[in-house]
């Protein structure tokens, strides 16, 4: 398929990573942190640890909407979905994560009426169709997707829909960025960036990274060669003592933002003083909630909610591998007591969360399953 | 119970209903089968969980199966419930190398159920069974309330002759060096359906592949005979997860090549935009077969002459290592595990 | 927040304005085209689809530069394995 294929091509991998491995000083270790879900999984699944010298190791960090929310949001939707006549309208990447009390699969087969849907717009339909069921859509993700939450709004207000609300849980990229570079002994050597998000927000607000915190950053596409290409760019930048931002995802991300976005969103959304991260703590100023002229589609004001705040299991360890700390596979838990059926955290559950990337794409790796048919 | 049955119905013991996931033909429903059916029933003929269950009469093998049948909707393109309630039958039979000798229907229908509807359903199940070239010989029929049943399901069971050139077919009985093939594009039913639902605002120009197998095993059959080692017909859990029954019944190691698989353009557009992975998407006319690497040629040639196999594709290997698991070859040079699911792929976002 | 996948519009105005058709591969949806709806668009046109609704433009001009520079990066690569192979040289290990 165009737009993918081209950027798949083997033999470009290997010249890039000649490049690559020529970039490294000798008895020198990079740890190169790729911010976002979607790279963790490329990475695994098309083996590109395999290209990297041994000097290179990436590191995962906060970038998977799902694996951030904590357990007690997924309980407060749970509750809305048992309220009478409530349809719960959710993305396939939620149906599985653990709550408190078990996840919305588990609350369907009870009896509520949870559907998956593909698009925020998707869930006003139901509403639309359905006038008699009160719909709510739980929204997820970065800026990515907050946009299409924003547009879905402003919508349901122009047809004066009565029935459809909005569970709110959108995140913002910045703040957990810089949680994660303020940290103390943070050895992280430059950023692999998202590549989504800055279609949205644009690559200047990472200009903090480099200018504050003086990290080399490179916005990345998904395919193997993006990742490869800026791996490659961050490299450089170290070698050359430069400091920047930059953008190897030229094809789809600007540099400045997308004013109809941002106006989208500024129009329907605001920040919230504080959100919970799972594993991160409370950040503030790093998460969205609708305007009050939105009152009426906040299903936060529509429903009482539990908003406990329920601590994560003792053995998990999601919040270290989601700073970079741990690997997923020094998890104590990992792929005994955690794994893709009984998911204890939501890196094992989401699908580009580190963990459930790597159970199901990178474990053969590390058994140096070298002569597998490879030709 | 082995430690193995323990830990699964000790998973099972955390949720205390069935959901969805258990009926999705992936993890979940292996452990719900190994851990509730099979520790009931336990015998040494149901033990290997095959598509069907061989035992001997006399000087010949027995080969009966069961299957149930309750897609939504039920008319779709390229068929219908009727279509996938003979077919799926017959495929299973012939995955025992049998061809089909006579079958059963039951009917739950739901009450309100049209019955322009059901007439549809049953001439879709003659006009099937005649091309497969067997009897509906008995059957069952039940009612219930309105409400209690999503219109009309249907549970048909098959037995046959297992052709005696064709012993020993078994999810257990691939060996290192054997070759993996497809009788044709994977994810076609699935798919199908899924947009048929209408839910997701895709449109394909897309059928279902429902079959029946039974003529393109016999020449399978004709042209290796017991160099054919396993057959299993890939439904619900698509091909990936009959590879991971194959790899963990015979302790083997499956190795994919990604560039061999045999995608259409609409399914791989459709599982693109959903971030769905079409090994795992359900087929129903499609034959997964492991043959003996000095065979491997007669029966793809065999297959291809045929008309339901012209797109059969070798897309594999067995190995010794690594054992019970499934890899594919990316045509990236990087190789990844293909496990199995647990519960259904779902559409993604991340 | 990560599945952005790219697709090409084949019919503007479906349903109202702010939808197009696109095709991705041999599968096609309609997509919301209101947050680059500035951009002049036309059928041929290839977009980011992300949940329903089209994210950006794909520039094809700098598609085709990132292409480039990894073609010659490729090409200059080859050319030095060639020339070690004829001096009877070999890569240091790398990693």
């Amino acid at each position: 398929m165009r737009f993918v294929d081209e950027y798949r091509d083997q033999a470009k991998a290997t010249a890039l990573a000649a490049r690559i491995a020529e970039l490294c000083q000798p008895g020198q270790h990079y740890k190169l942190m790729e911010v976002c879900g979607g790279h963790t999984h490329t990475i695994y699944k098309h083996g590109l640890e395999h290209y990297l010298p041994k000097t290179i190791e990436l590191v995962h960090g906060p970038g998977c909407p799902v694996c951030v929310i904590p357990m007690g949001r997924v309980d407060d939707a749970i509750s809305i979905a048992q309220q009478p006549g409530a349809t719960l309208t959710c993305f396939g990447d939620m149906l599985r994560v653990p709550g408190g009390k078990g996840s919305f699969l588990d609350a369907k087969a009870a009896g509520a009426d949870v559907r998956v849907v593909y698009s925020p717009m998707d869930a006003l339909k139901v509403a639309m169709d359905e006038p008699d069921r009160k719909v709510v859509f739980v929204a997820i993700g970065f800026e990515t997707t907050a946009p299409s939450t924003a547009l879905t709004l402003l919508r349901a207000r122009d047809k004066h829909v009565t029935n459809f609300a909005v569970f709110c849980n959108h995140v913002t990229i910045i703040p957990p960025l810089k949680a994660i570079l303020d940290a103390p002994d943070v050895d992280i050597d430059g950023f692999i960036g998202p590549g989504h998000v800055s279609a949205i927000i644009g690559c200047r607000p990472y200009e903090t990274v480099a200018r504050d915190y003086g990290k080399p950053l490179v916005v990345s596409g998904f395919e193997p060669l993006d990742v490869l290409q800026s791996v490659y760019m961050i490299m450089r930048q170290l070698a050359e003592g430069r400091c920047e931002v930059e953008n190897q995802y030229s094809r789809v991300v600007p540099w400045e933002a997308n004013p109809k976005a941002v106006a989208a969103i500024e129009a329907t959304m605001e920040l919230r003083p504080h959100f919970e991260w799972r594993g991160l703590g409370s950040i503030p100023w790093s998460a969205l909630r609708l305007k009050a002229a939105f009152a009426a589609f906040d299903a936060e004001e529509l429903y009482e909610v539990p908003g406990v705040r329920v601590a994560d299991p003792r053995a998990c360890q999601c919040g270290q591998v989601l700073r970079g700390q741990l690997k997923p596979w020094e998890c104590r838990v990992f792929g005994k007591a955690c794994t893709p059926e009984k998911p204890i955290g939501t890196c094992m559950v989401s699908s580009e969360g580190a963990c459930a990337a790597f159970y199901n794409f990178g474990r053969l790796t590390r058994l140096a399953i070298a002569t597998a048919g490879r030709s | 119970m082995t430690i193995k049955q323990r830990r699964a119905r000790d998973e099972l013991a955390a949720p205390e209903v069935v959901t969805m996931s258990h009926g999705s033909g992936g993890k979940a429903t292996h452990t719900l089968v190994e851990s509730v059916f099979v520790e009931a029933f336990s015998n040494p003929v149901l033990a290997p969980l095959n598509d069907g269950a061989v035992f001997r009469v006399g000087d010949r093998e027995l080969a009966f199966t069961t299957d149930s049948f309750v897609v939504s909707p039920i008319f779709f393109p390229g068929g219908c419930l009727g279509d996938l309630a003979v077919n799926g039958t017959v495929n299973d039979l012939a995955a025992c190398g049998a061809q089909p000798l006579a079958m059963s229907a039951g009917f739950i229908m739901e009450e309100g159920f049209p019955l322009a509807h059901l007439r549809r359903v049953v001439d879709a199940m003659a006009a099937a069974a005649r091309q497969a070239g067997v009897a509906i010989v008995t059957g069952d029929t039940k009612v219930v309330e309105r409400g209690k049943g999503d219109g009309c399901y249907v549970n048909t069971s098959g037995i046959g002759l297992v052709d005696s050139r064709a012993t020993g077919l078994s999810a257990g009985s691939a060996v290192a060096g054997d070759r993996v093939l497809v009788s044709g594009p994977i994810g076609d039913h699935g798919t199908a359906v899924l947009l048929a639902r209408g839910e997701l605002g895709i449109t394909a120009d897309l059928t279902s592949d429902t079959a029946p197998l039974n003529g393109l095993v016999a020449v399978m059959i004709d042209a290796a005979g017991a160099g054919v080692h396993v057959l299993r017909d890939a439904t619900r859990g698509g091909v990936a997860t009959v590879l991971n029954e194959v790899a963990a019944a015979s302790q083997v190691g499956v190795v994919l090549e990604e560039k061999a698989l045999p995608v259409r353009s609409e399914v791989a557009g459709v599982c693109e935009l959903l971030g769905i992975d079409p090994l795992y998407v359900a087929c129903e006319g499609r034959m997964v077969a492991v043959v003996a690497a000095e065979c491997a040629d007669a029966v793809l040639a065999s297959m291809r002459a045929h008309p339901l196999g012209a797109q059969s594709a070798v897309i594999g290997n067995i190995e010794s290592e690594p054992q019970g698991l499934v890899l594919e070859n990316t045509g990236f040079g990087g190789s990844r595990v293909v496990d199995m699911l647990v519960g259904d792929p779902l559409p993604r976002i991340c | 927040m990560c599945l952005g996948i790219p697709g090409q519009i084949t019919e503007m105005g479906v349903g109202s304005a702010e939808q197009a058709l696109v095709a991705v591969g041999g599968a096609s949806r309609r997509v919301n085209i209101a947050l680059i709806a500035d951009e002049g668009l036309s059928p041929g046109d290839w977009v980011l689809i992300h949940v329903g609704f089209a994210l950006a433009r794909l520039d094809e001009a700098e598609a085709r530069s990132t292409l480039e520079m990894l073609a010659s990066m490729e090409a200059t690569y080859a050319d030095e394995l060639d020339a070690m192979a004829r001096s009877g040289t070999s890569r240091p290990q790398e990693g």
